[in-house]
């Protein structure tokens, strides 16, 4: 326990350049690895795996033969890996807080800005992971399937897989920014997950909110991306809601992170 | 090299940290001395860009700490031990931050065998670790960049005897190699083996600071008598101003030969003369934790 003692005197006079700052790259692993190094962390992220092979092997039992194809496997696990994907990416900020680590995070990176962009970054990363997922799965299905005497035909739209992209990465980053905004897990997740059935609620109820509701509830928007045709206006009906649910909260959780006292 | 210039922290109409101003010189341990409440947190907090000062600043190496590019390779810092991710496990919680820092990953095992963490400590999960081992993780991490200042806030709370004066020596040396040590605590003893320079805060304020030897030396005259209550009654007629000691002998703001000739004009058998040394500072902290008159009781 004692530590070498060779006698530096002078170690303070000699001033040496300040050493450079990790970048955006290592900060993105370094929080990649933090989603995965707590038994918390870890559990999620095998749930969002587990829950897409849930899917497929439900459809297994419960679709028809003749309809067992890749497309039929691969659009509906995308539905609750996208429903767990936000808790994650609200995990990866408010743990942050709720642990107390941003004492230690913040010290290393005062420019709290980077970290805000690599945590972004990585759930990103692990958006994009979650529709590669959905795509192994659904192929293991389809294989399954031609076993088991369904069709297992290999048809595939194209189209899909980047619309699966924007929808997973849609969803994780709204995660992130209720997260950044709020900065509290349950209080984040408990509003992430109400809002859609207050608008229907709401929507079911007011008359007058059933035009805006096409342009604001992410849970009607968002519905195209799971067809392989999306129109110019559901494009626009998409990215309107995307501003006010997505775009909206990370940018004003940004000012709060970066203004805010960490104790 | 830590220069604190003028810090001021408003919380609404109330006042954490008032114009706290003082330096650290490398090769020096300085003791951040005050009752708990009295703002040593936050100026430290302050100093590490964590709190954004109402006014005056704060630098580290001669900027202030958000201008640091890669501020755990110049100043090693533990705020709180505490705050840890319970799930992680010691060596994971190191990991992350060498990585971060870009500090090679020999240096993890290297610094948890410095703090005297085991391969066994390392492997466990932080919620599972006392306060005293918390500590140590948190002096694993502060060190991991090897850098040249330490700031430690209440870094022997949960220490065991032992891990205290391990933690001495380790600061000590440290500082004896050219580093620079400023750490708080509530406690004057803990802090007065091991600090070089002090700067006492209460009530948000620096109500002494400097030399250890000069501020202890200035503490005044620590006295006692086989007749105490005769001994009162000369010291208040000679107008040697006195208060009742800790442990109850009087100290006396002023020199010893002074109290002593005052004793012996009065014919007193004197137990005990000498200087107060900690006696008198202890006394000064005893009125800062009272909530007494901070300016009173340095004057």
């Amino acid at each position: 326990m004692t530590t070498a003692t060779t006698p530096v005197p002078t170690a303070a006079a000699t001033r040496h350049e300040p050493a450079a700052g990790p970048s955006l790259a290592r900060l993105t692993g370094v929080e990649l690895r933090k989603l995965a190094d707590t038994r918390a962390g870890r559990w999620l992220l095998i749930s969002i795996g587990l829950i897409a092979v849930a899917i497929v092997v439900v459809q297994l039992f419960v679709v028809d033969g003749p309809e067992q194809t890749f497309t039929a496997f691969f659009a509906p696990s995308l539905l609750p890996v996208g429903l767990l994907l936000p808790v994650l990416g609200i995990l990866s900020i408010t743990g942050e807080w709720s642990q107390r680590t941003a004492l230690t995070t913040f010290a290393l990176v005062p420019r709290r800005q980077r970290v805000i962009v690599a945590k972004l970054a990585a759930v990103v990363l692990a958006a994009l992971a979650s529709v590669l997922v959905s795509l192994a799965v659904a192929a293991a299905g389809t294989l399954a399937a031609k076993a088991t005497g369904g069709a297992g035909a290999w048809t595939f739209d194209w189209e899909l897989l980047p619309y699966a992209a924007v929808f997973q990465v849609a969803n994780v980053l709204m995660g992130a920014g209720f997260g950044l905004l709020l900065l509290n897990t349950p209080l984040a997740i408990v509003t992430y997950l109400l809002l859609p059935t207050v608008w229907s609620v709401l929507s079911a109820m007011i008359k007058a909110l059933r035009e805006p509701a096409g342009w604001l509830d992410t849970s009607v928007t968002m519905a195209p991306l799971l067809s392989p045709d999306v129109t110019a206006g559901q494009w626009g009906r998409l990215g309107v809601s995307l501003a006010v649910w997505m775009v909206v909260p990370l940018v004003a959780g940004l000012i709060r992170t970066m203004r805010r006292e960490v104790s | 090299m830590i220069e604190v210039d003028h810090l001021t922290k408003r919380y609404g109409p109330h006042t954490a940290v008032e114009d706290v101003t003082f330096r650290c010189e490398p090769g020096t341990v300085t003791g951040f001395l005050g009752p708990n409440g009295a703002g040593k947190s936050t100026t430290m907090r302050m100093i590490c860009g964590m709190t954004p000062p109402s006014s005056g600043a704060a630098t580290v190496a001669g900027r202030p700490y958000r201008a640091l590019p890669n501020p755990g390779r110049e100043i090693g810092v533990l705020l709180d031990a505490s705050a840890q991710h319970a799930g992680r496990t010691g060596r994971e919680t190191l990991t992350l931050a060498a990585r971060t820092m870009g500090v090679d990953r020999g240096q993890v095992a290297a610094k948890l065998d410095l703090v005297g963490l085991n391969d066994t400590a390392a492997r466990r999960r932080v919620g599972a670790y006392s306060l005293g081992m918390r500590q140590r993780l948190g002096l694993a991490l502060a060190l991991l960049g090897d850098p040249r200042v330490l700031i430690l806030d209440e870094p022997a709370n949960g220490l065991d005897p032992e891990g205290i004066y391990w933690m001495r020596g380790l600061l000590r040396d440290y500082a004896d190699r050219g580093g620079t040590v400023l750490l708080s605590s509530h406690l004057l003893r803990e802090v007065e083996a091991v600090a070089d320079r002090l700067v006492v805060i209460g009530g948000g304020r620096v109500v002494a600071q400097g030399g250890k030897d000069e501020l202890l030396a200035g503490a005044g005259t620590l006295v006692r008598a086989r007749d105490q209550h005769a001994l009162r009654l000369t010291l208040d007629r000679a107008a040697l101003p006195a208060t009742v000691g800790t442990d109850g002998g009087f100290v006396v703001r002023a020199e010893p030969e002074a109290v002593g000739q005052a004793a012996a004009d009065a014919g007193l058998v004197l137990t005990e003369l000498r200087p107060a040394g900690s006696g008198g500072l202890e006394q000064l902290f005893l009125t800062l934790t009272a909530g007494a008159s901070t300016r009173e009781a340095v004057r």
